[in-house]
């Protein structure tokens, strides 16, 4: 009797209350250790997605200049002759913009420094802005037209604040006097931000203020419509075979470990595989969208195929037995009531492949859609670039502009893939059956 | 006509037969439909599968073929000169021979006269280069007899063959429907049939994923056999320099030391691991153990936002901002720290990897049955102390894959390395310092122009089947870890 009493005292004396205290501190502490995982992982997203917004939101906008422009005749289309393509092709926009600046700040034609000066205020690009528009509506020539022509990299980057204007002016890019003509413009508001559509349409461009994302959308867009196309029906039909037909067996087994390691095969492997295979051996043309469709509808597959059979597994064994039971053959079951009801299941597999197809960079390097490309491409045979790629590109350019151009297709990037996963989520929550 | 027009033709051919094939099993049973052995719409199946199907076939076979066979006719033509010398060489004379071939159907009569003279001698070459000028044809020199009648004989067996593919296509589209018309009678059993070929159609897309994975295999394996015949398995394997000096065709100059670049991508991948286990670890403790169902709803979700944010987005973030961060913060404790790091590199692709631990290892935890659990409580174990003797132990090997599995991924991955890890291949033990990767070397060996005879570019396939290797061996190895020590419960 006496050495309970004594036990049960140990559990109250002094050396056990510690210890159990020192236990409980551990197990405080453990917990704090699984907190402190999930915090770390939300902080770095937090960052992540702020630094990126920071350094991106203001590619949405773009310095432009409104100056009244006289398309005049004699440098547009000197001959009269309005057929002459070609001389309104080749004519000296650049000059209507730069007299129109001169007289806009007050700078005499006649001094090459000041002249200078003003010419750096405007991109590189009016030329190409002021000669699409003679393009698009000729008879615009002879007449003076208020146009909102973009500002140069320099003075956009003042405008957004990245120069800072208390840098000693022979550190600064924008020297002081440019600063006062800037100043003098924003405050006629003749100069402002305006939203940047040319990041949506513009090609590739040397010029940060006239690049654009144009090319790269196209691009994406037609590997996805490849990927759909092809990685939908093959993916779906291979899923059906595995689910539905294949004996259990040698066959069905190497398909399946085929499958699942081809999930976790390096996307630069297929990469060298669209090289190798497509490019080299079939000799279709480099940097075509299509090659790149046809390495993504790879990618995807093991995707889409895992998706597909989770989701035909869950159509419930008794629906097969009574369509088996009133006379239906395998197909009919199939096209009748399997792929009806996993459906749902079905595109939110294709949507979530979709999305990895649309964010996937290393294959495209590749395949060479790494480019220069200026025009749009109307077919998926040409030369293309692709929205992940875009932002490879840009990312490496040493040019201040383009980091936050980079940003920017970042963020188009990310909206559109959270477009996509919304649309997935809502499916499945919307047309899931629990049976 | 091309053969995307011929396919929309078969396409609705195809349509149009479906349409008959019923009409005429209706006819042939007098409308008793009882009478036939399948519904009638599968005798439209059976008649459009047999008229589109061959001719699809043979449309797809004769444009594979096409390349090759043309070219082989028009190599005919060559001097033997040109056929005994290199690849490089053939290959560059093919070339000039197809651009002259591009050309010539857009020649009128009369200058297409010109160019069979020259083919035979009877004008020179340089008229024939100047008729060819004209249309935008531009060769850097007189052309040689040779080239002129291999160009014009690739030109006309091309022209021979669109000639001939849709005459072969349409016959054998009506081949197949008049002879499926004629068998059409009530005791054909077309849904067998339909069924057999539809059943046929989903076995091939099944093998789309095998037929892939033995093109990784071949197309990689060939590439770097080629590889070898230039620089040797041995200075590969074991070279401990990587130099690969500018493209030079069919010389090996440079050095192709794969060490340095294998020591790259394992340290950045320890890194990364040392990140992302840990953390990945802990949070999946935390989300199976402790946290009720409402932080669970809210954490899981964004542990997989984190495994859904493209590659390149992580590289521009440690290009732009985690770098530069880091250098900053070493400067002011007094690291020398390189904005192109192994650190830099290696935090953020753990950061990316976190997902693929935690989510696996948050299955396996969870698969550990209650009662082992609450044995522990049992005996007046805390609830840590049974995670950290009953429960991980029980699920070790599960969680053992999942780390291989997020080893493997953290050394194929491309677009973070290729954006923040160094150039310059470098052995050292400093993660202060950049080094560079396999994936890296691959995309920069493969970037600009190819050839495809310098072992620059070849090499580029060596490192890929070598990365193929390791992280098929990692996912292997993985499943069967799993496999082999998972704990029988039942």
């Amino acid at each position: 009797m006496t050495d309970q009493t004594a036990s049960l005292a140990s559990f109250t004396s002094e050396i056990a209350t510690k210890k159990l205290r020192k236990r409980h501190r551990a197990e405080r502490r453990f917990q704090m250790y699984g907190i402190g995982a999930i915090l770390f992982a939300l902080a770095f997203l937090v960052f992540l997605f702020a630094s990126i917004f920071s350094q991106g939101w203001t590619a949405f906008l773009q310095t432009s200049i409104k100056l009244p422009i006289d398309f005049s005749q004699e440098v547009i289309n000197p001959s009269g002759n309005p057929d002459a393509e070609d001389e309104i092709f080749q004519a000296n926009y650049v000059k209507l913009a730069r007299e129109a600046l001169y007289k806009e700040l007050g700078v005499d034609p006649n001094d090459r420094k000041d002249r200078r000066a003003a010419n750096e205020l405007l991109s590189r690009g009016v030329d190409v802005q002021l000669r699409d528009m003679v393009l698009r509506d000729p008879s615009i020539i002879g007449s003076t037209e208020d146009v909102w022509l973009l500002a140069s990299d320099n003075a956009d980057a003042l405008m957004k604040g990245s120069i800072d204007r208390k840098t000693p002016s022979e550190r600064r890019q924008v020297s002081d006097e440019q600063i006062a003509w800037i100043d003098q413009m924003v405050d006629a508001g003749n100069m402002k931000k305006r939203f940047n559509t040319g990041l949506f349409v513009n090609g590739a461009s040397s010029n940060p203020e006239t690049a654009g994302l144009g090319v790269a959308l196209i691009g994406s867009f037609f590997m996805m419509l490849t990927v759909v196309l092809l990685a939908v029906p093959l993916g779906v039909c291979a899923a059906l075979y595995l689910e539905e037909y294949a004996p259990k067996g040698k066959i069905a087994d190497t398909i399946e470990v085929n499958i699942n390691n081809l999930a976790a095969v390096p996307s630069i492997v297929f990469g060298l595989l669209g090289l190798a295979v497509f490019i080299n051996f079939f000799g279709l043309p480099r940097s075509a969208s299509l090659v790149g469709g046809l390495v993504l509808t790879l990618m995807t597959l093991p995707t889409i195929i895992i998706t597909t059979r989770a989701a035909i597994r869950a159509v419930p064994p008794s629906i097969r037995e009574a369509a088996l039971g009133v006379g239906a053959s395998k197909m009919q079951l199939i096209g009748h009531h399997i792929l009806p009801l996993s459906l749902p299941g079905i595109l939110t597999g294709t949507i979530i492949g979709l999305v990895q197809a649309l964010g996937e960079t290393a294959p495209l390097l590749m395949i060479g859609m790494v480019a220069f490309v200026v025009d749009y491409p109307t077919t998926p045979l040409e030369p293309a670039t692709g929205l992940p790629v875009q932002i490879y590109m840009w990312a490496s350019s040493a040019e201040r502009g383009f980091v936050e151009r980079t940003a920017g297709a970042t963020i188009v990037l990310l909206a559109f893939l959270v477009v996509m996963n919304s649309l997935a989520v809502y499916l499945r929550n919307r047309f899931e059956r629990k049976w | 006509m091309s053969s995307l027009t011929i396919l929309a033709i078969l396409a609705i051919a195809g349509i149009v037969a479906f349409f008959i094939g019923r009409l005429r099993s209706i006819q042939v049973c007098d409308g008793h439909q009882q009478e036939l052995h399948s519904r009638p719409s599968y005798y439209g199946y059976y008649l459009a599968i047999l008229t589109a199907l061959p001719a699809v076939v043979l449309l797809a076979v004769w444009s594979v073929a096409e390349r090759p066979v043309t070219k082989y006719v028009a190599m005919q033509e060559l001097p033997p000169t040109v056929l005994q010398g290199t690849d490089a060489e053939k290959a560059l004379t093919m070339s000039v021979v197809d651009n002259i071939a591009e050309g010539l159907p857009k020649l009128d009569p009369e200058e297409y006269e010109v160019l069979r003279k020259a083919r035979f001698g009877f004008v020179t070459s340089s008229d024939a280069r100047d008729v060819l000028g004209k249309h935008g044809v531009v060769l850097g020199s007189d052309p040689d007899r040779s080239l002129l009648a291999a160009a014009d004989e690739l030109a006309s067996a091309r022209a021979t063959s669109r000639l001939w593919l849709p005459i072969a296509c349409f016959g054998l589209a009506a081949l197949g429907f008049l002879w499926g018309y004629t068998r059409i009678r009530p005791e054909l059993r077309s849904r067998n049939i339909v069924e057999r070929v539809m059943r046929s159609g989903l076995f091939l897309a099944s093998t789309v994923a095998v037929l892939t994975t033995v093109g990784i295999v071949l197309s990689v394996l060939f590439e770097t056999i080629h590889f070898f015949q230039f620089v040797s398995p041995m200075d590969y394997f074991f070279g401990t320099v990587w130099d690969p000096r500018f493209a030079t065709v069919g010389k090996a100059e440079g050095q192709f030391g794969l060490l340095p670049l294998l020591w790259g991508t394992l340290f950045i991948s320890a890194v990364a691991l040392l990140v992302a286990v840990p953390v990945g670890l802990f949070a999946a403790i935390y989300m199976s153990e402790y946290a009720g169902s409402k932080v669970r709803a809210f954490a899981k979700p964004v542990l997989e936002i984190l495994a859904g944010i493209p590659t390149i987005v992580y590289g521009f973030f440690a290009l732009s901002v985690f770098g530069p961060l880091l250098r900053d913060v070493g400067g002011n404790i007094g690291l020398d720290i390189s904005a192109s790091s192994v650190l830099t590199a290696g935090i953020v692709m753990g950061v990316m990897i976190i997902p693929f631990v935690s989510s696996l290892s948050d299955d396996i935890i969870t698969a550990v049955p209650q009662s082992l659990r609450e044995g522990s409580y049992g005996l007046g174990a805390t609830q840590s102390e049974t995670i950290k003797k009953v429960v991980l132990p029980a699920a070790l090997p599960g969680i053992v894959g999942a780390v291989l599995l997020a080893a493997s991924r953290a050394i194929g991955e491309t677009m973070i390395v290729v954006l923040a890890a160094g150039i310059a291949a470098n052995l050292t033990l400093n993660p202060l310092e950049p080094v560079t990767t396999i994936t890296v070397k691959i995309v920069s060996q493969l970037t600009g122009d190819l050839e495809f005879n310098s072992p620059q570019t070849l090499v580029a396939f060596a490192l890929g089947l070598t990365l193929f290797v390791i992280t098929l061996g990692l996912n292997v190895y993985a499943l069967y870890v799993v496999r082999k020590y998972r704990e029988q419960y039942e």
